[in-house]
């Protein structure tokens, strides 16, 4: 029942920030509303007893990307403040489009059996994030996935260096 | 007995279920105390803190430092305290109210929430996390918010400056000291706090030193303390992103900085110099407390010294010995102990023997690192003793081209 209520407030600030950093005029109030949808989704990855996926939901989107697009906005000149309109033409269209997929992903979830059944209790012998750690290297778990990921990554990176090279 | 922080718990939740408060209950007054206990507790060294340095800096300069108030000058820092108070509070033209004001806050509270992990003694602690090293991580993001915050809502381009650079400092030093942080939990086999401390029948500073010294060269770096303290290079940005905090707001910014200090020095004794244990720590859970304390204000002291002795290095320097020289160290550190850890526990070597060939690992890391240094030190040498070309035509007209 309390953890219904915190998740009620959470989500409900979450949502408020996520309003936010769409609606105000200022690009870097836009920028920190970001920082607390991301820190809100954190907290509700806290309730659901993912500790590792909460820290590491601040670590990167808090601590590496809301730093680099504000780091962006701080370095251009200029476009911190904007005094055009909010909203344009096809705000309508949009507005009914968010509403029919909300509606349809709501159906969709309330279809699920499982919907209405409590959570698995976890097994207080195992260690969350050790299982979670060998599934990503175990053969018959993810390490393929893990691995592209890291090879995609690499890649990322040595093209970033090519890109700032400086030919002499 | 000798566990007053639990028995106390104890008592008090027996006598609130006496009052008939459900259990439920009970553990959320029990929670709210202990963070309330654990904040102020932190907060009151805190001000401790400010006498500490004060008076530290005194005798690395040669000087004796508050000694007018109380004995030793201890009641200086509460007459400190009385002036931030009563100081006129300005808030700039054209600043950004909300950020302005809730940045010195976040400087603080990022602070102070670390401490809900380190464990005192081996009874006494805020939150065992299984994720521990990753939430100081988390919170250290956070820290940076708010300087960013500072920065930009003073609405002072100094201020902004000086964001921009700790910030790029920050960013680059968190690279190795994550990838540093990992030595602990290899060692360990887990990322909870006490459980490091727990395994450190060995303190990890004999089986990794290489990791140690980066950890706490990046933790200087992240102090934004001298040599790293181009944050807030007077003689270029006057005072960096607190320019324009006047009182106690600047109070908290700069309480936060010390807090910080200290912080970082319980975290190193945590990871690397065996937490609370020391002589009787088991039996007698209090004595933990003391000696993370005296660990802490030890590497305090060390921070302290390098700060007061080394001057300032340019960014470019700093980056060059970040991306040059602690990245690749800590990534080598990483992969010998990782893999000397399996070999080790494979071959069922004995806890001597683990520890003589971890040793001897990090000396030969340590030793070919001296040997490279040495290298592009010469190479170095010889680039700036070599004459520079002046000005001449071929030179010039090779520059448009």
């Amino acid at each position: 029942m309390a953890l219904q209520i915190i998740f009620i407030l959470i989500a409900g600030a979450t949502l408020g920030a996520a309003l936010m950093v769409v609606t105000s005029p200022n690009l870097i109030h836009s920028a920190f509303w970001l920082v607390g949808a991301l820190f809100g989704v954190s907290v509700v990855f806290a309730l659901l007893n993912a500790g590792f996926l909460a820290v590491v939901q601040v670590v990167i989107y808090i601590g590496a990307i809301a730093i680099l697009m504000i780091f962006a906005i701080m370095l251009t000149r200029r476009i911190a403040k904007d005094a055009g309109p909010r909203f344009n033409a096809n705000w309508l269209w949009a507005a009914i489009l968010a509403v029919v997929v909300f509606a349809g992903l709501t159906w969709m979830l309330f279809s699920w059996p499982g919907i209405d059944e409590p959570a698995a209790a976890l097994n207080p012998a195992s260690d969350p994030l050790r299982e979670l750690g060998l599934a990503l290297v175990a053969p018959g778990g993810f390490v393929l996935p893990f691995e592209i990921a890291s090879v995609l990554l690499l890649a990322a990176l040595i093209g970033a260096i090519v890109i700032a090279w400086e030919r002499k | 007995m000798f566990d007053p922080v639990n028995s106390i718990a104890q008592w008090l939740s027996e006598l609130l279920a006496g009052w008939g408060l459900s259990p439920t209950w009970v553990n959320l007054i029990l929670a709210v105390i202990g963070v309330v206990v654990t904040a102020t507790f932190v907060l009151v060294m805190d001000i401790f803190l400010v006498w500490v340095e004060r008076k530290v800096v005194a005798r690395f300069q040669d000087r004796l430092g508050p000694n007018r108030l109380g004995p030793f000058g201890l009641i200086q820092p509460f007459a400190d305290i009385i002036k931030l108070l009563i100081k006129e509070d300005i808030t700039p033209v054209g600043a950004d109210k909300i950020l302005f004001n809730l940045a010195p806050i976040l400087a603080l509270a990022t602070v102070v929430s670390i401490w809900a992990v380190i464990p005192f003694s081996s009874t006494m602690l805020g939150a065992d996390l299984n994720v521990g090293v990753l939430f100081i991580v988390a919170i250290g993001a956070i820290g940076t918010l708010s300087i960013i915050m500072a920065g930009w809502a003073s609405n002072n381009k100094y201020a902004l400056l000086g964001a921009l650079r700790m910030v790029a400092v920050l960013v680059a030093y968190e690279v190795p000291m994550v990838i540093a942080l990992l030595v602990p939990v290899i060692l360990a086999r887990s990322m909870s706090l006490q459980t490091i401390v727990q395994s450190q029948n060995v303190w990890f500073i004999v089986l990794a030193p290489v990791a140690a010294f980066v950890f706490l060269i990046t933790a200087i770096a992240e102090l934004g303390r001298s040599p790293f303290d181009l944050n807030e290079a007077e003689s270029e940005i006057v005072a960096g992103y607190h320019i324009e905090y006047t009182g106690m707001k600047f109070g908290l910014f700069y309480a936060g900085e010390l807090l910080h200090a200290l912080t970082m020095g319980a975290i190193f004794s945590t990871l690397f110099l065996g937490g609370w244990r020391l002589a009787a720590a088991e039996q007698f859970p209090i004595l933990g407390v003391l000696w993370l304390l005296i660990k802490s204000f030890f590497i305090y002291w060390v921070i302290m010294w390098i700060k007061y002795t080394v001057p300032r290095i340019r960014i470019d320097h700093m980056m060059i010995l970040n991306w040059k020289l602690l990245t690749p160290l800590a990534l080598a550190t990483v992969v010998v102990v990782a893999l000397l850890d399996k070999i080790l526990v494979g071959v069922g070597a004995s806890q001597l023997g683990y520890v003589l060939v971890m040793f001897a690992a990090n000396l030969v890391i340590i030793w070919t690192t001296l040997l490279l240094l040495r290298r592009y030190a010469r190479t170095e040498r010889r680039r700036v003793a070599e004459p520079k070309p002046v000005a001449s035509p071929d030179i010039i007209g090779t520059v448009g081209t």
